[in-house]
């Protein structure tokens, strides 16, 4: 048992300081919703606070070093044991999850979707918390299994009961593709336990003995993860559940589903997958830059083809983690950097997007774009952050999107030792032409709803001067955060690459660095 | 043979009492059932029902003691009477799913104005011959155990004497399960024969792993005459129609403590009576078991009665509980292909008899036995519909509900085993488990995203007994999934892994 801080209970406490919240929550009667929300954003703060207070905890200096490592007995039968941790690479993503839960909740108090009930609504909230930043610090695979997986129904009954009116059908749909996905991904787990002589499933003691695993059985195993971690993501073909469940999900499911459930596959490819089976990784490597060049123009075209705001931004996600996975395919440092870099970009940009297409759903009752036109005249500022958002995700520099985009394309250019040049370089040509693609979609999605004169059904005196009104305070308060960050990561990147780059050295110790 | 025995002086043998103490604590509650039953009024024959809840906790009380007292095998009978940890894991597991069973059936049984005695007599009767079961090592009390088992449950299938349905469900049951037991006669029959022995250890060693086709037949009878007993694959038909018909808490009974008991005997003969004979199990028990949970799933998915569903339910984990006994007999599994099977065996009785509960409280409320009943179900009694949830999350195996680990567990061992075979198995258990969700999902469905189907959203009414049933079901649901190593803690069930001698 490593002890490297003394403050190794934060790691815990921030983990499951939400189901506190939901204890508490069970004994309030339905009918103190106030009482009910409040408690619960409580409860997210107070679990925000705890991600900070280990922020500031953070060695900086040794972000390649595990950090607040704890580790217990849990089923000792199985060689399985509670053995936590966190580094330059978990961090992010770590405070990212508590981040967008505390958003999203405020976002929420007046916006329960349809048909309301905040109790379950928020305890659902509380719960996928606690799956989430459990995801991101697991150190033992049984452990990450148990997180990855606890976040499965919450989010299934997110899309199933607050969701659209196709929402039992993308319910089911998101939560089959994922338990298919994580039942090949346990039997590779399995596998890659009993190659490894039986002893552990601690992440950092498979690093140490997956190498020793013949090449082809390492392939194998690794394919089990790669349709784990891939329909997570998720990768093309894999991603059909994807525009399904986001169009039909509340807005807060979109928003979630898009910041951080999305980045549980990604993440799973570099904290697992690749380094623990660095043969395989580069063996697939190729074909995992080949799905993901495919995602990214698939992605794009898709996006051109939608008549639906929610699932043009669903689309674009594929897209987005296109880029994401290109960069992890190259195995170099420079590529898992933007990567990184890239998933918590995209989280709060895309996040932003879904938060700003359910406000407009909620002021126009559509998302139909041919339907909606002029709303920069109509509502200004937010036409405006639309405007902003769009910006950031098409890549432009000064923003956050470009830190993930730019360098994931560069690093094709030069992939790691023994992977084909060529192969490489086609691919990077052909992300380039995606993000032409991914002006294209953005901006003329922009130009459709945002400019011109407004809907003759929307404008002025036909009966939705009610619901058309601007930005109100609950959405500055969730959005404000998001927007700086956005602005920040852009123009000051360097903030995030320096607790990236020490622990995706670390990673990659395998591939020389 | 039996001239020796004849001029043989008879000497009494040493019993163990203490180890003899949950069977003798049951025996004489069943008879202070049935004079009890004789002399109190009807007025006051609820009375029975504490006294079966209270032989039941009483002789948990002896198994408790057994398994602190670390005084490791306990042999009686010479070897043919065994009380080692996995039988009293076992015990514990049929005495405590008894008590619920009992919690379920308590105002059933009242209100329907049944023979209350007699119900009790039966039901304490067939948990006798489970106990027994678990020890048994020996053909004769094997067979004896488990008519012991049997024969009660048949007449408890058949309670509701007026209702049709539940005829069938016993004449069925009777007729499958008297048909099972020639086969399985006609393997020991058999077995005997060839080894000049019951006794299942010198029958292991008779038998060794020297298979001529006749001592293959042998193995071949005796393993299928148990497949009807846990309703594997294609000896399946008993059950749905069995399960539909019976009342309630019998079904429940029948699919949690009967089923086990069915795996226990399959467990104890195999790894005692047949361990150099996995050339013939094996195979048997890979097709039994991908044919079992893969039929058990289509068929299920098509169901609209819920007590028909929750059978075909309960057929396909039957297959899931089978995974790891395909592979057992591969060097270094036996152990963990065991411990899959009780770990699986116990998270399976506390979800199961959770979601009877479930089923009774709503039947009473809807009077209706469709899963269309349970429509709405969570906007108007959310804590039903969550304890639903997780009973539904458990058997379809998410974590971090029980199910997971049972499933884990099994999928380890035959992972562990590494051949061919085991993973091709495991990926058919892996898409079996995706395609379950298909039903447990429906459920789910109903309940949080379907409208009230008669607009009737009064209050659900839940019985005193039937919450303090849903209470532990579901705490342990909920422990055996965050915490699974306690199910393990009970011991390493060495002993009877050990008669594979690697």
């Amino acid at each position: 048992m490593e002890v490297i801080s003394n403050h190794n209970w934060a790691l815990t406490v921030g983990t499951f300081l939400p189901l506190v919240g939901v204890l508490i929550m069970l004994f309030i009667p339905k009918a103190e919703e106030a009482l009910i929300k409040s408690v619960a954003i409580a409860t997210a703060i107070a679990t925000l606070a705890v991600g900070i207070y280990t922020m500031t905890q953070f060695d900086f200096g040794n972000a390649g070093a595990m950090q607040f490592v704890a580790q217990h007995d849990w089923i000792s039968v199985i060689k399985s044991s509670y053995y936590i941790g966190i580094d330059g690479i978990s961090l992010p993503l770590y405070l990212l999850s508590m981040i967008i839960t505390v958003l999203v909740m405020i976002y929420s108090w007046d916006h329960v979707p349809s048909p309301g009930n905040p109790k379950a609504f928020f305890i659902l909230m509380l719960i996928l918390q606690t799956g989430m930043a459990g995801t991101f610090i697991a150190r033992d695979l049984i452990l990450f299994f148990v997180f990855f997986e606890l976040v499965l129904l919450p989010m299934y009954f997110m899309i199933g009961v607050w969701g659209g009116e196709n929402r039992q059908y993308a319910s089911l749909k998101f939560f089959l593709y994922t338990m298919f996905g994580s039942a090949l991904m346990l039997v590779a787990f399995l596998a890659l336990f009993f190659k490894t002589g039986a002893e552990s499933f601690a992440i950092p003691f498979l690093i140490e003995h997956g190498v020793s695993i013949s090449r082809t059985t390492q392939i194998w195993i690794f394919a089990g993860m790669f349709v784990g971690f891939a329909v997570k993501v998720p990768m093309f073909p894999f991603h059909t559940w994807l525009p399904d469940a986001h169009t039909q999900a509340p807005t807060q499911g979109s928003v979630i589903l898009a910041a951080v459930l999305l980045k549980l596959g990604t993440y799973g490819f570099v904290r697992i997958a690749i380094p623990v089976l660095p043969e395989a990784a580069k063996a697939w490597a190729p074909y995992i830059g080949g799905l993901a060049v495919i995602g990214i123009i698939y992605g794009s075209l898709g996006c051109l083809a939608q008549t639906d705001m929610k699932r043009l931004i669903a689309f674009s996600s594929v897209a987005h983690m296109g880029f994401v996975m290109l960069g992890i395919s190259t195995l170099t440092s420079f590529g898992m950097n933007a990567a990184m870099f890239g998933m918590v970009a995209h989280g709060l940009i895309t996040g932003m997007l879904f938060f700003v297409a359910g406000s407009v759903k909620e002021r126009y009752h559509t998302l139909e774009i041919k339907r909606i036109s002029g709303m920069l005249l109509q509502m200004p500022k937010l036409g405006w952050i639309f405007g902003f958002c769009a910006m950031a995700s098409l890549g432009l520099p000064g923003l956050a999107g470009f830190w993930g985009e730019f360098p994931a394309i560069l690093s094709a250019y030069h992939p790691a030792a023994g992977l084909s040049v060529n192969v490489f370089r086609a691919y990077m040509v052909i992300a380039a032409i995606g993000t032409v693609f991914a002006a294209g979609y953005l901006l003329w999605l922009f130009q459709r709803i945002a400019f011109g004169e407004p809907a003759a059904e929307f404008a002025a005196g036909h009966g939705h001067d009610e619901d058309i009104h601007d930005v109100n305070k609950f959405e500055w308060i969730a959005w404000t955060p998001l927007l700086i960050a956005i602005v920040v990561f852009g123009v000051y990147p360097q903030l995030m690459f320096k607790v990236l780059d020490p622990a995706v050295g670390v990673t990659l110790k395998a591939f020389g660095g | 043979m039996l001239s020796t025995i004849a001029t043989a002086a008879w000497s009494s043998p040493s019993i163990d009492y203490h180890a003899l103490a949950p069977e003798m604590i049951l025996g004489a509650g069943i008879v202070l059932l049935l004079l009890l039953d004789l002399f109190l009024s009807d007025a006051r024959k609820w009375l029975l029902t504490p006294v079966a809840s209270f032989t039941l906790l009483g002789a948990f009380i002896p198994v408790l003691t057994l398994a602190l007292n670390n005084a490791g095998t306990r042999q009686l009978f010479d070897g043919r009477y065994v009380i080692d940890d996995f039988s009293l894991v076992m015990k514990g597991l049929f005495l405590l799913a008894g008590y619920v069973v009992v919690l379920l059936a308590a105002d059933y049984i009242r209100e329907g104005d049944y023979y209350q005695g007699e119900f009790w007599f039966l039901m304490l009767s067939s948990i006798m011959g489970m106990v027994m079961m678990a020890s048994s090592r020996d053909l004769i009390s094997i067979f004896v155990s488990l008519e012991f088992l049997s024969i009660p449950a048949y007449m408890l299938a058949a309670w509701r004497k007026r209702d049709s349905r539940s005829n069938e469900a016993g004449i069925k049951y009777y007729l499958l399960g008297v048909f099972a037991s020639a086969i399985m006669l006609y393997g020991m029959s058999l077995l005997y024969g060839i080894t000049n022995s019951t006794k299942l250890t010198e029958i292991g060693t008779t038998l060794g792993s020297n298979l001529t086709s006749i001592r293959a037949l042998a193995v071949f009878f005796v393993v299928i005459g148990f497949a009807f007993k846990i309703s594997a694959v294609p000896f399946h038909t008993w059950a749905p129609d069995t399960y539909q018909g019976a009342p309630t808490p019998v079904t429940a009974f029948l699919s949690v403590a009967s089923k086990a008991a069915g795996f226990v005997a399959l467990v104890t003969v195999v790894y005692v009576g047949f361990p150099g004979s996995h050339a013939v199990w094996q195979p048997v028990f890979w097709i039994l078991s991908a044919a079992t949970m893969t039929l058990g799933n289509v068929m299920a998915l098509k169901q609209t009665s819920i007590v028909r569903m929750l059978a075909y339910s309960s057929i396909a984990q039957g297959g899931f509980i089978l995974m790891p006994l395909a592979v057992a007999g591969e060097a270094g599994v036996a152990q963990s292909a065991l411990r899959a099977v009780v770990t699986y065996l116990i998270v399976y009785a506390s979800t199961n008899l959770g979601v009877f509960a479930i089923v009774m409280v709503v039947a009473r409320k809807t009077r209706s036995g469709e899963i269309s009943s349970y429509g709405g179900l969570f906007s108007y009694a959310p804590g039903i519909a969550t304890l639903m949830t997780i009973f539904m999350a458990s058997l379809a195996g998410i974590p971090p509900l029980g199910g997971w680990f049972g499933k884990f567990a099994a999928f380890q061992s035959l992972v562990s085993a590494g051949t061919t075979w085991a993973y091709v198995l495991a990926i058919i258990g892996g898409v079996n488990s995706v395609v379950a969700f298909g039903y447990y999902g429906s459920i789910l469905r109903e309940m949080w995203m379907r409208p009230v189907p008669d607009g009737d959203t009064s209050p659900v009414p839940v019985k005193s007994s039937l919450a303090v049933a849903l209470g532990i079901t579901s705490l342990a649901t909920l422990l055996l999934g965050v915490l699974p190593g306690i199910v393990i803690h009970f011991g390493d069930l060495a002993g009877l892994a050990g008669a594979f001698g690697r």
